[in-house]
């Protein structure tokens, strides 16, 4: 333990805490820019400056441990004056147009130079223009606003080690771009979107589609159905001025119909599905000599991931669509044919935590007709939270309301697809007593819940013991992947989400996803799931009804064509830019 | 060819990456690194694009385009900015009819500025290729360029 003084106040802490935690800790918040709870102190901004009594410099509080005996001030003139010079320094390298800024009131660069009182900037502008890149579905990088706080880059690198962002340049010129200076369309970005999660300022957003959705619902020839995802129901309700891991799920159906929709729809339903198609999958490829380990495809940022970096693991991925999809290719042909009517007059629109679906939406093989994508436009929710303001509904007293039908009877086991360990634990809820003949003991299976980037267990099926494991994040992805690759993997059935802690953590969630809020939305899922009547997916009576009047059987003829798809390599082949380097000699 | 060759002698790591840009630039005679030669480098060493790109453009002496046979950088210390009672680079400037990071239509000669070359006592520097120039003039310069043009 070390005692130190923090503004006349005597504390005592922990000795490899930072000074910023310590302060933290007693109520004091040393402002930061860069600094991200999670990510590794990068001490770019120089924000967070604090006057050590017998130091001559100022030190960054992010990255300086506490020592026995400091005396530290957190806000004395020279300290304010500091901040404020350097916070007028990196106004003068940004486009500081906030009206005109989707970020405008959630942004911690305007909220710094608010709270430090700065009026107008001593120095003149140097910002020079640069191009904003939005030619991919689902994100918009917009330099002029960029910071250089590396937070992106961080991320990037090392939670998803995808490293499509970097500083390039340096001083004054620094930029954060991915290489050559190109668009994020023609990098190996996965779009997973957790550059635009830890974002402070507008730099990086997800591209705003609420136009199209507007638009389609005040138009009379459409019908506009939606459908929420999952962790959807338990991270909205922060959006909207409430605690982390608020289960709103009766507030959204309502919301979504004062906004207009004319049916609302929950993705928990394909969940369902999904596990009954995934499921059967799995125990074909297991009694009939199929590629094993099968691995999940529900997660578009690691359907990217595989296709970009292991084509070679392709044949393992499942063969079933997203949940998303699923609904998306019902919708236009389940759903038009038991309402009559035509496709075109259908409007689909999913609210997912995720900036990845929109890239999946606009596969050209998630279409059902091979013309109209199955789901028309796709909202993060933090989107979605902006439609309910422009609404102005007062969202935090609604009234509950109940999905409608026929998407709208779902499991446990469906909610929990929206955390780490869900789809897993859902599997087996189905698998297990699919193949055993027997109701499972105790339907919870412990051992793949929780944050650790890496879970196994095993399950005994049919008399032989299985090993599954359940990993997030792409930089855990990436492990087993290789492990596949080199053929070491011992696992007959892996879970891949890209982002961590699951979709709950997703790119497209409310803004400050850090470790604690992840466990509450996760919590708060295992209680949506704790608290359903029907827990597994098999025993869904819906889904029964939707395979007796429609799909007739698990990976059927209609099931292949509607509710399974194929993947693609997708990397520029090593070999072919060789010839390039060669001819240029 | 070149580029598999000098690969070939490094270890496929993170590290090597430095060594690999330097000696590589060196021995090409266009001395600089194409977007395809990163992605090969990148692919080499297991990392991605953006970091070759970022260590690049980090160090003034990496290139990422054709310049000129001769590569002129003065020095853009303060020692060399105030010693000076000549502007160097105006000099340079108008004796080539180029500016600063361009190059002339011969493909003779590149301007560019450089950080502190270390030899503040003899300011103002400059710095052709591999060989310094210190306590530079006007007429030292011009007969400095004159020579390049006449036997280089």
């Amino acid at each position: 333990m070390a005692k130190l003084r923090i503004n006349n106040i005597d504390i005592e802490v922990e000795d490899n805490l930072t000074i910023l935690n310590a302060a933290k800790k007693y109520n004091i918040n040393i402002p930061t820019l860069c600094n991200y709870p999670d990510l590794h102190i990068n001490s770019e901004c120089r924000i967070c400056v604090v006057e050590i009594e017998g130091r001559k410099g100022l030190v960054t509080s992010c990255s300086t441990p506490v020592r026995d005996g400091m005396v530290i001030k957190t806000n004395s003139p020279r300290v304010l004056n500091a901040r404020k010079t350097i916070t007028e320094l990196i106004l003068a390298n940004h486009d500081s147009n906030c009206n005109a800024c989707a970020k405008n009131m959630n942004c911690e660069l305007q909220n710094l130079s608010s709270v430090l009182g700065i009026d107008k900037s001593r120095f003149e502008s140097t910002l020079e223009i640069a191009p904003i890149d939005e030619d991919n579905p689902s994100l918009m990088r917009n330099p002029n606003r960029c910071i250089k706080c590396g937070r992106c880059v961080i991320v990037c690198k090392e939670v998803q080690s995808t490293n499509v962002l970097e500083l390039m340049g340096r001083s004054h010129a620094l930029t954060v771009t991915p290489a050559f200076g190109k668009f994020l369309s023609s990098e190996e970005c996965t779009f997973c979107g957790q550059c635009s999660s830890v974002c402070p300022v507008g730099a990086i957003m997800e591209k705003d589609e609420t136009d199209k959705v507007w638009a389609a619902i005040n138009n009379d020839n459409k019908r506009v159905i939606v459908q929420i995802a999952p962790a959807v129901r338990v991270s909205l309700g922060e959006e909207l001025g409430m605690a982390p891991g608020s289960i709103v799920t009766g507030k959204i159906v309502s919301a979504l119909k004062l906004i207009g929709f004319d049916d609302v729809f929950d993705t928990d339903f394909t969940a369902d599905l999904t596990i009954i198609e995934e499921g059967n999958e799995l125990i074909q490829r297991v009694t009939t000599g199929g590629t094993l380990p099968m691995i999940t495809s529900c997660c578009p940022g690691w359907i990217n991931f595989a296709e970009q970096n292991f084509p070679e693991i392709l044949p393992n991925i499942s063969t079933c669509k997203s949940p998303q999809q699923m609904f998306g290719a019902l919708s236009k042909s389940y759903f038009t044919e038991k309402v009559g009517i035509k496709k075109e007059d259908l409007f689909v629109v999913s609210i997912m935590p995720c900036t990845a679906k929109k890239y999946e939406a606009q596969r050209p093989e998630m279409s059902v007709d091979g013309k109209h994508p199955d789901v028309d436009v796709v909202l993060t929710v933090r989107e979605l939270g902006k439609m309910i303001k422009q609404m102005g509904i007062d969202f935090k007293t609604l009234e509950d309301t109940k999905f409608d039908n026929p998407f709208g009877i779902t499991t446990g086991a469906a909610a929990i697809f929206g955390n780490t360990g869900g789809v897993m634990e859902a599997a087996l809820r189905t698998v297990y007593e699919v193949v055993n003949k027997k109701p499972l003991e105790n339907i919870d299976f412990k051992d793949v819940r929780g944050l650790d980037g890496f879970k196994e267990t095993t399950v005994n099926l049919g008399g032989m013991d299985v090993k599954v494991a359940v990993v997030h994040t792409l930089a855990n992805a990436r492990i087993i992947a290789e492990q596949i690759k080199n053929g070491t993997s011992p696992y007959a059935f892996i879970e891949v989400m890209a982002c961590p802690g699951g979709c709950i953590g997703g790119g497209g969630t409310p803004y400050g996803t850090n470790t604690s809020v992840r466990q509450k939305r996760i919590d708060a899922l295992y209680e949506v799931d704790g608290a359903m009547a029907i827990r597994k997916s098999h025993e869904n009576p819906s889904i029964t009804k939707i395979y007796e009047e429609y799909l007739i059987k698990p990976l059927g003829e209609k099931s292949h064509h509607l509710l399974h798809t194929h993947y693609h390599a997708r990397k520029v082949k090593h070999n072919e830019d060789k010839k390039n380097v060669m001819a240029t000699y | 060819m070149l580029l598999d060759m000098i690969l070939n002698k490094y270890p496929a790591q993170e590290d090597s990456l430095i060594e690999i840009l330097l000696e590589f630039q060196d021995a090409k005679s266009s001395h600089f690194i194409s977007e395809a030669e990163v992605k090969q480098i990148a692919s080499y060493l297991q990392i991605s694009e953006a970091k070759v790109c970022s260590v690049i453009s980090f160090y003034t002496f990496f290139r990422t385009e054709q310049k000129g046979q001769h590569i002129i950088q003065v020095c853009r210390g303060v020692p060399c900015h105030v010693t000076a009672d000549i502007n160097i680079v105006k000099i340079i400037e108008k004796e080539l009819g180029i500016k600063v990071d361009e190059t002339t239509e011969n493909k003779k000669f590149t301007l560019e500025y450089t950080s502190c070359l270390g030899l503040c006592d003899k300011a103002p520097v400059m710095r052709i290729d591999d060989k310094i120039y210190t306590n530079l003039t006007e007429n030292k310069i011009k007969a400095i360029l004159a020579e390049y043009r006449v036997y280089n």
